[in-house]
């Protein structure tokens, strides 16, 4: 890691969060990609591919339950962590910092019902 | 209940008087909320200052640390600070005392903290490596439609003369600029004169009340810097009359000392360095003779009282800061919530009252807590047993689980600002917090010295002892 560099460095394919395990923060990629895939082994299944800016593991701030998918690191990526309190805090004070991630999420849905659209057309046909 | 006249609409001019990262945060913002709304603003800096040239001329005179809890939510917000930024990532603190340092590590063992400088840095800087932080927020800023106007304001008077707020705010700048605007933003600091701006303008604004700083440049370079000090920040509680609090920050070629305290002069700061404690952190053969640039900058000890009118408001230093810790991050508060309120609410005097000062008030409120904080600080600080306490306490913490480190955990957001005073005093009301404590008080108003095989067993912790004396 380089002097300047923020956060904490995952080799590739290193797990950054896995599916079912408990979380109390979200994270944001500062360098590189990560994948997050649901499912494991031969069932595994790519759902995204997140590169820097983007963030992962937001439902475990708004919600108390586990972690919905694993992320890991496609090749080398840096993540820096969001502690959920101190996100909940800043929240609280300003709404407005909870924009980006509302609108992200919108758009994660919107992907995720033109997707199911797409797989029920393949079953029918 | 927003006042047609006094509300941002299609077309509305708004001016930001000042560059740094207050006047940017609020340009960015503004343009960023107005665009999620369809509304198209125009917004001018007024900054004279070249951030790209190295010394004062490019420089805001700080630090140069963005907090743990900063770099968290501009994380959020999706803006990354890029490594042509960050001088060094910063993943732990040492504290030094008199009766000996100890580091501790960021609590979930990542570089959260950023070194950077305000500008490109120091005036006998050879080589550009780093861009200046504050012109990396310009740029933001820009690229979201912002522009920057490289004039010194002269003057600032209301439109035909009008009585405060009934007409617009009409703004002089370099020579023979001068253009009229619908919201005034002074995002000034405590350094510039910006006083005088306000002289035609009948406000009640009153500044903050101030102390003066010390701040220090030496060239090291990477290598030494990385062997020298590493990536952590140096933070020195040491018995010194008049001196409150010092640190030393590594940043890419240079190291940043900084000194607070009453009335900080030359005296104290020399006293300061020459320390043993000062000269520990330092290579063999160091000199504190050989500084590259210094300054010394105010702070806020208060906030500004009455900061915002019908049509302007205040943001950043020239507002409310945070006591002695995380301006940055206070600057990005306080324009924020002055950005939402204005897109959002109006730029009446109402409007700011209600949804902008809040965001003041709160961090007002805190600083009073923060207040007693440092003054708990300066007790232990001016009292052996109390050092002992709290050095032990401290190391024994290390080699702990890391969610069982209570005295580490307050030192640590004391020192960084990375959580509200409030959130910090609460935690050592705690019982175990207190018990520990008076049990450490105890065993230093009992013992001599620590005994050697404790000593041994605290460098094998995840964070190192590095010495006791």
């Amino acid at each position: 890691m380089g002097a300047g560099e923020l956060g904490r460095a995952f080799a590739d394919g290193e797990v950054i969060i896995r599916e079912g395990d408990v979380g109390d923060c979200m994270f944001v990629i500062q360098n590189g990609q990560a994948e997050v895939i649901i499912g494991s082994g031969t069932g595994e299944v790519q759902l995204n591919v997140l590169g820097p800016g983007a963030f992962f593991g937001e439902m475990a701030v708004f919600e108390r339950d586990v972690r919905s998918a694993t992320v890991r690191a496609l090749g080398e990526a840096r993540v820096i962590t969001v502690d959920k309190r101190n996100f909940m805090r800043r929240v609280h004070e300003d709404p407005a910092l909870a924009f980006r991630l509302v609108e992200t999420m919108s758009n994660r849905i919107r992907k995720l019902t033109q997707r199911i659209a797409e797989l029920e057309n393949l079953c029918e046909e | 209940m927003v006042q047609q006249d006094l509300q941002l609409n299609d077309g509305s001019r708004v001016a930001v008087i000042g560059g740094g990262p207050a006047g940017s945060f609020f340009s960015f913002f503004l343009l960023d909320i107005a665009r999620r709304i369809d509304l198209d603003i125009h917004v001018d800096i007024y900054e004279p200052r070249d951030f790209s040239r190295p010394g004062p001329i490019g420089c805001n005179m700080c630090g140069g640390i963005i907090s743990e809890s900063l770099v968290q939510m501009l994380a959020a917000e999706g803006l990354i600070l890029p490594l042509t930024v960050v001088q060094r990532g910063i993943d732990s603190y040492t504290l030094h005392m008199d009766v000996g340092s100890v580091r501790i590590d960021t609590p979930v063992a990542e570089k959260r903290i950023a070194a950077v400088t305000r500008g490109p840095g120091p005036r006998d800087l050879k080589e550009i490596k780093w861009d200046s932080f504050d012109g990396y927020l310009q740029k933001l800023a820009m690229e979201m439609g912002a522009c920057v106007i490289n004039k010194r304001v002269r003057e600032i008077t209301w439109e035909d003369g009008a009585p405060s707020g009934a007409g617009r705010p009409w703004l002089r700048a370099g020579k023979d600029f001068s253009d009229a605007y619908d919201l005034l933003v002074f995002a000034t600091g405590v350094n510039a004169a910006a006083q005088n701006l306000l002289r035609n303008l009948d406000t009640a604004y009153e500044s903050p009340q101030t102390t003066k700083t010390f701040i220090q440049e030496y060239f090291l370079g990477e290598k030494v810097i990385a062997e020298a000090l590493g990536s952590s920040m140096h933070v020195f509680l040491l018995d010194i009359p008049r001196l409150e609090f010092a640190a030393i920050i590594p940043k890419g070629d240079y190291v940043t000392v900084c000194l607070l305290g009453e009335d900080v002069d030359q005296e104290l700061v020399n006293e300061f360095l020459n320390t043993p404690e000062v000269k520990a952190c330092f290579p063999p053969g160091w000199s504190p003779e050989g500084k590259s640039c210094c300054c010394s900058p105010r702070i806020n000890v208060t906030g500004a009282r009455h900061p915002y009118g019908d049509r302007f408001v205040f943001v950043g230093d020239c507002g409310v800061t945070r006591l002695y810790k995380d301006g940055i991050g206070a600057a990005y508060r306080t324009a924020k919530a002055a950005a939402t309120t204005a897109v959002l609410q109006g730029i009446s005097a109402e409007s700011f009252a209600e949804h902008y000062y809040p965001a003041c008030r709160r961090i007002e409120n805190d600083n009073l807590i923060g207040r007693f904080v440092f003054f708990v600080t300066g007790q232990i600080q001016r009292r052996r047993f109390t050092r002992r306490a709290v050095l032990r306490m401290t190391e024994h913490e290390q080699t702990a689980d890391p969610r069982t480190r209570q005295m580490s955990m307050v030192l640590w957001d004391t020192f960084t600002g990375s959580a509200p005073y409030k959130e910090i005093l609460l935690r050592t009301f705690g019982p175990r917090f207190i018990a520990q404590l008076l049990g450490n008080i105890a065993i230093s108003l009992t013992t001599r010295q620590r005994p050697e095989s404790y000593a041994n067993e605290a460098q094998g912790g995840q964070s190192a002892v590095i010495k006791e004396r």
